[in-house]
């Protein structure tokens, strides 16, 4: 089955998500949807699967025109979008997840799940996805989840497959399981569509590669000739640099000492168990896992947003095990959290707001009881500026902004007063190339300054090119060192899945 | 070196304000003013649903119009019901903004209320400049100790603020009543529960007995307008409002900024019980002169409706509390001369609400008066920045 879009063109608003798109997508055939945050590659994927009608264009399936007034349409049509975060039932089984809305049902709408199983065991053997139907969502690992997604798209007969960013969440292996499965699907003749920001990952396992700039195709790839820099200029708009450039590490003396750590999590269970690190001025300590191995947990115990179980934490030689987030603040402790959403900034407050977020309480911006406005928005454009925030007004609600500006907003805020440790949890996730490259830089200039940093990622790249020490979390643990400047992909990546050094030899 | 003229044009360029969105005055300015009148037609609507004749109803509104704003006594009434409100309302609209639910004004204001009457009948001989506001204070002081239980449950074992009110709203009026009956409250020679009256020294001054006697309206606005204005001063100005305004906010930014979070809900719950004790002081120092049973009259209760009309802002709070209090005037006028029950009025206030917290039912019913299309679209909002994501310098 091949699909065509042509010119097709949405508007929000003032705002155009969408400008006379033309793609197609043919059966036996992996496209690779590159463009960054904001460009348009989600809204045009929604238009395709039937949540959004486009104000102009059409939507051709085998030559004929096709029109979906809402996501049942286009399931129907054998269109199906296996998104980012997974709509997983977490206390159910796969079998219950994958029929869920399209239960086989026998008389008196009674639940057939013996036929519902069989079903699901079919299609994963098909396909060699190895999943469990009875097993709980809940108690399997995401990659797994994540081919219960491609089960669920399969099972309603989808020909064309749409995965939105789906190695965000899947570990180094993971991710190289996930391209056999979609490559099998390929071979099995489906259309699948592969949105992603990730150049290499795209020309690994795409066999046509659009890029998508402001709303507009802007150029096709060949993913055997083109090469990331080529890829990332059509992305961007310019000449990227992927290499961080960075001085020889002269570590200073001993910021953080952290012994004998322990640290619960919601649950009560041990999330953290007896990590001990230690950072140093002048140097950049990455901490690599996959999500959810403690690495949440472990920042919020450094930051003094979470209490300890046991340990001990000094920073700059005082003790601060028990100190407030408002004590290691003032201090010199600065810290991006992991989720800028979530935590890291109040998007129904403007810029100036959130710049002084956590420091408005210091002398620079209040006297007495007052906050003293005009010296926040002074300060507030000077750091707008200097750190590249893209807005019009610093009185522009944050929420207005893009995920690239927004983090761009949140590292102005610390890097912006004087401090001695950065710890940077997911510095650049869900941001776009061209700012990555830049909060990239602008931490290694910290570092260069004699600030100690601590990165937590899951990006494993990211953690290779910025690194001078680099520890893998696991299950809580800290399970192996590496020197940033020898460490390899494989070698970390194993480390990351729990593989020791003497299990791998 | 060329890059810092650079730079500080683009700062300048920066601190220019925003205008203000089409959106943003729709919300704010268009969407209550359609709540007012649909719900005003609609209880008319609801009159002749019930047999009223139309001649009735136009006298009802009529009487509705002039009562409140006709005539200098109705503008006096307006502003005399208009000051309770607004002052509770303030309370509620801080508690809005720091992300709790107050439920408890209408206990706030008896037993804030109850302290202003006891200091103003027990203290004899002290000059009005000192009496008056030690009453006042007094009804602050126990409004928001009152308050502070919810607060301080809350911060320190969870419980939800709309219970633990909603329970302490009973327990106080139970309390006034059993107050209402001691023998160092009651007024002698009265069987029935109702102190003693407050004396001339505590009494918020009338006004306007040089227009005419019967004039209620009394220093009570003063305080209404001082707390307008300090409100807005403490959201808006102070570091303890911006915690106020990021803990209700997001909680979570407001925890990893440094922020307090027990500390700030017992001292919004504070600040709302003294406000909403201060509501119930004017009432019994400005208007009733004693305490009896339900002296609040379900004020803590219509001034959650002025928060929401309000928007949760000091100055949306005023203008609610005026059109409240309006609506009050009139409404007795109304059952006077037209013989339509002050019922009617409560429909019309709940009517108001329900359209101003279904902003999407207004602008469905009024579809001309608003932009078709809003960029608020969940998909489309992370998206759009002001500029287009291709303008690049390098």
């Amino acid at each position: 089955m091949d699909i065509e879009l042509r010119g097709i063109t949405k508007r929000f608003g003032e705002v155009v998500a969408n400008s006379n798109v033309n793609l197609t997508i043919r059966a036996g055939e992996i496209l690779g949807l590159l463009g960054e945050n904001g460009a348009g590659k989600t809204t045009l994927m929604n238009i395709l699967s039937g949540l959004y009608r486009a104000d102009e264009g059409e939507i051709l399936i085998d030559g004929t025109p096709a029109r979906f007034d809402g996501a049942g349409d286009a399931i129907r049509a054998g269109i199906g979008m296996v998104h980012q975060h997974f709509m997983l039932v977490p206390v159910f089984t796969v079998a219950e997840n994958v029929v869920l809305g399209v239960e086989p049902t026998g008389r008196f709408d009674r639940l057939d799940i013996e036929k519902a199983r069989e079903q699901v065991r079919q299609i994963s053997a098909e396909y060699g996805l190895e999943v469990d139907p009875d097993a709980i969502i809940e108690e399997i690992p995401v990659g797994i989840q994540q081919r219960v997604e491609i089960i669920k798209v399969l099972f309603r007969s989808a020909y064309v497959l749409i995965f939105d960013e789906p190695t965000a969440v899947l570990t180094p292996q993971e991710v190289t399981e996930f391209f056999a499965i979609v490559r099998s699907l390929r071979d099995a003749g489906k259309a699948l569509v592969f949105i992603t920001h990730k150049l290499h990952e795209v020309r690994e396992v795409a066999d046509r590669i659009s890029v998508l700039r402001a709303g507009q195709i802007v150029g096709e790839g060949d993913p055997k000739t083109a090469t990331d820099a080529d890829l990332a200029e059509m992305m961007v708009g310019r000449q990227v640099r992927f290499e961080v450039e960075k001085e020889p590490v002269q570590p200073g003396d001993v910021l953080l000492d952290v012994s004998d750590l322990n640290v619960l999590d919601e649950r009560e269970e041990m999330a953290v168990n007896d990590v001990a690190l230690q950072v140093r001025a002048g140097e950049i300590v990455g901490i690599a896992g996959v999500q959810g191995n403690g690495q949440t947990e472990l920042v919020e115990a450094l930051t003094g947003l979470r209490p300890l179980l046991r340990g001990r934490v000094s920073f700059l030689g005082e003790d601060v095990t028990q100190a407030s987030a408002r004590r290691r603040h003032q201090l010199g402790m600065a810290h991006i959290p992991e989720d800028r959403q979530r935590s890291g900034i109040i998007g129904e407050f403007n810029i100036a707001e959130n710049m002084v977020l956590n420091s408005y309480y210091d002398e620079r911006f209040s006297s007495g009881p007052t906050l003293r406005w005009l010296d926040v928005y002074q300060q507030t454009a000077a750091n707008v500026a200097a750190f590249d925030v893209r807005t019009s007004s610093i009185f522009d609600h944050a929420d207005h902004l893009s995920g690239g500006n927004q983090q761009k907003l949140v590292v102005a805020r610390e890097l912006s007063r004087d401090i001695k440790l950065l710890v940077a949890s997911q510095p650049t996730r869900g941001v776009d190339v061209g700012s990555i490259e830049y909060i990239h830089k602008r931490i290694v200039e910290a570092r260069d300054s004699g600030v100690g940093v601590l990165i937590i990622s899951t990006e494993l790249d990211e953690i290779l090119s910025l690194s001078d020490r680099i520890l893998v979390m696991f299950r809580g643990r800290i399970v192996a060192e590496f020197d940033g400047d020898k460490a390899t992909v494989n070698e970390v990546g194993l480390a990351m899945a729990g593989v020791t050094a003497e299990q791998a030899a | 070196m060329s890059d810092d003229p650079k730079r500080e044009t683009l700062s300048r360029e920066l601190l220019k304000r925003a205008v203000v969105t089409r959106f943003t005055v729709e919300e704010v300015v268009i969407v209550p003013i359609f709540a007012v009148i649909v719900a005003l037609i609609l209880g008319g609507i609801t009159m002749l649903a019930t047999g009223v004749s139309l001649g009735t109803i136009q006298a009802a509104f009529g009487s509705l119009f002039t009562g409140s704003l006709g005539s200098i006594s109705a503008l006096s009434e307006t502003l005399t019901a208009a000051a309770p409100l607004t002052l509770a309302g303030l309370g509620i609209a801080l508690g809005f903004r720091a992300g709790l639910f107050n439920i408890g004004a209408e206990g706030q204001l008896l037993i804030g209320g109850m302290a202003a009457v006891v200091v103003g009948f027990s203290l004899t001989g002290l000059p009005l400049i000192i009496h008056l506001p030690l009453a006042l204070l007094a009804g602050a002081l126990f409004g928001a100790l009152w308050a502070s239980i919810a607060g301080w449950l809350r911060a320190a074992t969870g419980a939800h603020e709309v219970i633990t009110t909603i329970m302490l709203n009973l327990i106080s009026f139970r309390l006034v009543d059993y107050l209402l009956r001691s023998p160092w409250i009651q007024r002698p020679g009265r069987a029935d529960p109702i102190s003693q009256s407050v004396l001339e020294s505590a009494e918020l001054p009338r006004l306007l007995l040089w227009i005419d006697t019967n004039l209620r309206l009394h220093a009570g606005i003063f305080v209404m307008l001082a707390a307008v204005a300090l409100i807005y001063w403490l959201l808006f100005r102070t570091k303890l409002g911006f915690e106020f305004r990021s803990a209700g906010a997001n909680p979570d930014a407001a925890r990893y900024a440094g922020m307090r979070s027990g500390f700030l809900i017992v001292a919004v719950m504070a600040i709302a019980g003294a406000l909403a004790g201060l509501a119930g002081a004017n009432q019994v120092l400005g208007v009733l002169g004693r305490a009896s049973p339900n002296f609040s009259a379900g004020i803590g209760f219509d001034a959650i409706a002025v928060a929401l009309l309000g928007r949760g802002h000091p100055i949306g709070v005023l203008l609610a509390g005026l059109l409240f209090g309006a609506l009050e005037a009139g409404g007795r006028q109304m059952q006077v001369s037209a013989g339509v029950s002050i019922d009617l009025i409560s429909i019309i206030q709940a009517l108001i609400i329900v359209f101003i917290a279904a902003p999407m039912l207004v602008r469905t019913m009024f579809p001309w008066a608003f932009q078709k299309e809003r960029p608020a679209d969940k998909g489309a909002s992370r998206a759009p920045p002001s500029q287009p994501a291709s303008e690049e310098s390098g």
